[in-house]
């Protein structure tokens, strides 16, 4: 499994052409207390860079952008009843949804971990 | 407030303590605030429902108004004093500063000709007959320059209004605060709910204490001279009882307390009538009906608002923003709210705004629209979490 970075801190896991998809620790820090969270349902087609889910902390809202183009699997049930759970293990068990590829060529325009944990730096 | 300001952000004389603890800074009213520490907003939140938060509150615009010569030779000469500086200010507020005690302080709002919320103050009157004839007057940091410049006017040639820059304010609060203080300033424990005092310290020199907040929880906002206020932010936190509280956590429990942010819940548009803020107008002003818009608010007191401001309790777990439109069950438009987020003690969604006063009864089902969708939410009294001043 590869796991790939946006730069709107997305991560993306990949297994054959279904790839986990959540917030980077440096996001969900960035974030504080997640208290809130609206993930798109089974089936629902998304588009990359497009508003796929929505997650929100006791100050804020703001969108989670899909890395690719597919559809959706599955949504995270555990985090949605326990928002909390993004801040504990944002790149685990704190995972937003899971996506089927339409297109893995997307892949190679994100980043890997050493280009994210630079890209990072910058911010 | 987010206002945008010219220039560099100004800086509290305890901008090096928050950047030196790991704050996380922004813009607010024109100062680098602290938004949060290294506990984060609901850690922060649930410590000052808890124990006692201490807040930097320095960014406000803390004044005295002082006629040219204070005090009096007897009781009656200072209640003359008194009255000649609270004619002045209330020229422009719908309060009985007039009559307020010695000693107590006063949530009031400068009012617009036509009766709009130019701001929100606190105004205390001293308890010591030797300051009779000054008024203790706190405004918000977004709008200080122009809140100055309008009291000021009132009380050209009359009273000098003197900004309390070279001061900190710092403010205590939580179930834990009054023991903490007792500590410090013994005198302060007597106070009761929206009184001050002023007294003399060994280590702070002049302070000012007022036992008030903005959290819904018991509290002290402590003026200090900002060359004592690193040394006295330091000895409250030298006490395990006390952590610092950035604004985050200020902003959600001042919204489960009910509170008004200015600027948000408050603005030029809204009366203290469609505020719902009407015990600020005493019964004195209103038989006298001379203040600011007196026209207007007399009229709405007696008639009605065609919408005031409410709680709002979004039934689900999303949160609803500023900004989020208030329907009806026909998917009409029938209010807005002015401030949301998430209530940590509640543990959930809380809400403010403003809906049309057919709808404005507690307990009215209601719809917010939040993406494009109809959540299910219903008026709410307020403050969502009960207070628990000292009376």
């Amino acid at each position: 499994m590869t796991t790939y970075y946006t730069n709107e801190h997305e991560w993306i896991s990949v297994d054959g052409d279904v790839g986990t998809v959540g917030i980077t620790k440096f996001a969900a820090e960035k974030l504080g207390d997640v208290v809130f969270v609206e993930l798109p349902d089974a089936g629902k087609a998304v588009k990359k860079d497009a508003d796929m889910a929505v997650v929100e902390s006791v100050k804020a809202a703001s969108d989670v952008y899909a890395p690719v183009t597919g559809e959706i699997v599955e949504g995270n049930a555990a985090i949605v009843d326990e928002p909390a759970k993004v801040n504990e293990d944002p790149e685990g068990a704190g995972w937003f949804v899971k996506i089927k590829l339409a297109d893995k060529g997307q892949l190679s325009g994100l980043m890997d971990k050493a280009a994210y944990d630079a890209f990072c730096a910058t911010q | 407030m987010s206002e945008a300001s010219a220039g560099p952000l100004k800086k509290t004389p305890l901008h090096g303590l928050h950047t030196r603890l790991g704050a996380r800074m922004a813009e607010f009213g024109g100062y680098d605030m602290p938004i949060q520490y290294a506990d984060g907003i609901m850690a922060e939140h649930n410590w000052t429902r808890a124990n006692a938060g201490l807040f930097d509150v320095s960014h406000m615009g803390p004044s005295f108004l002082a006629l040219p010569e204070l005090g009096g030779k007897t009781p009656e000469e200072c209640d003359e004093a008194h009255r000649k500086v609270s004619a002045l200010v209330e020229k422009l507020v719908p309060s009985d500063i007039t009559g307020l005690a010695p000693g107590k302080v006063q949530l009031t709002v400068l009012l617009n000709e036509n009766g709009g919320i130019i701001d929100d103050l606190m105004i205390g009157r001293p308890a010591d007959p030797a300051r009779a004839g000054m008024l203790y007057i706190v405004v918000n940091a977004g709008t200080k320059e122009n809140d100055f410049a309008l009291i000021a006017k009132a009380a050209q040639g009359e009273a000098e209004l003197r900004r309390a820059d070279d001061r900190a304010l710092i403010a205590l609060q939580g179930p834990k605060a009054e023991e903490v203080v007792a500590g410090i300033f013994p005198q302060a424990v007597a106070l009761t709910f929206m009184n001050f005092i002023r007294l003399e310290h060994t280590d702070y020199g002049r302070v000012l204490i007022t036992r008030c907040g903005y959290t819904g929880e018991d509290g002290f906002e402590i003026l200090v001279p900002a060359e004592q206020a690193e040394a006295f932010a330091n000895r409250l936190l030298s006490d395990d009882r006390v952590r610092l509280i950035g604004l985050g956590a200020r902003d959600s429990l001042r919204l489960e307390a009910g509170l008004c942010l200015y600027g948000h819940d408050l603005d030029e548009t809204k009366t203290p009538v469609a505020a719902s803020l009407s015990w600020m107008i005493s019964k004195a002003r209103r038989e006298r009906g001379d203040f600011p818009g007196a026209q207007r608010i007399l009229g709405e007191l007696k008639s009605g608002v065609p919408s005031k401001r409410v709680g709002v309790k979004p039934l689900g777990r999303a949160p609803a923003r500023e900004g989020t439109e208030i329907q009806n069950d026909a998917g009409e438009t029938i209010g807005v709210i002015t401030s949301g987020g998430f209530g940590p003690t509640v543990n959930g969604p809380v809400a403010q705004g403003y809906v049309d006063t057919t709808y404005a009864r507690a307990g009215t089902p209601v719809k917010l629209l939040v993406r494009g969708k109809q959540l299910d939410a219903e008026i709410a009294t307020l403050p969502f979490v009960p207070a628990r001043y000292k009376r």
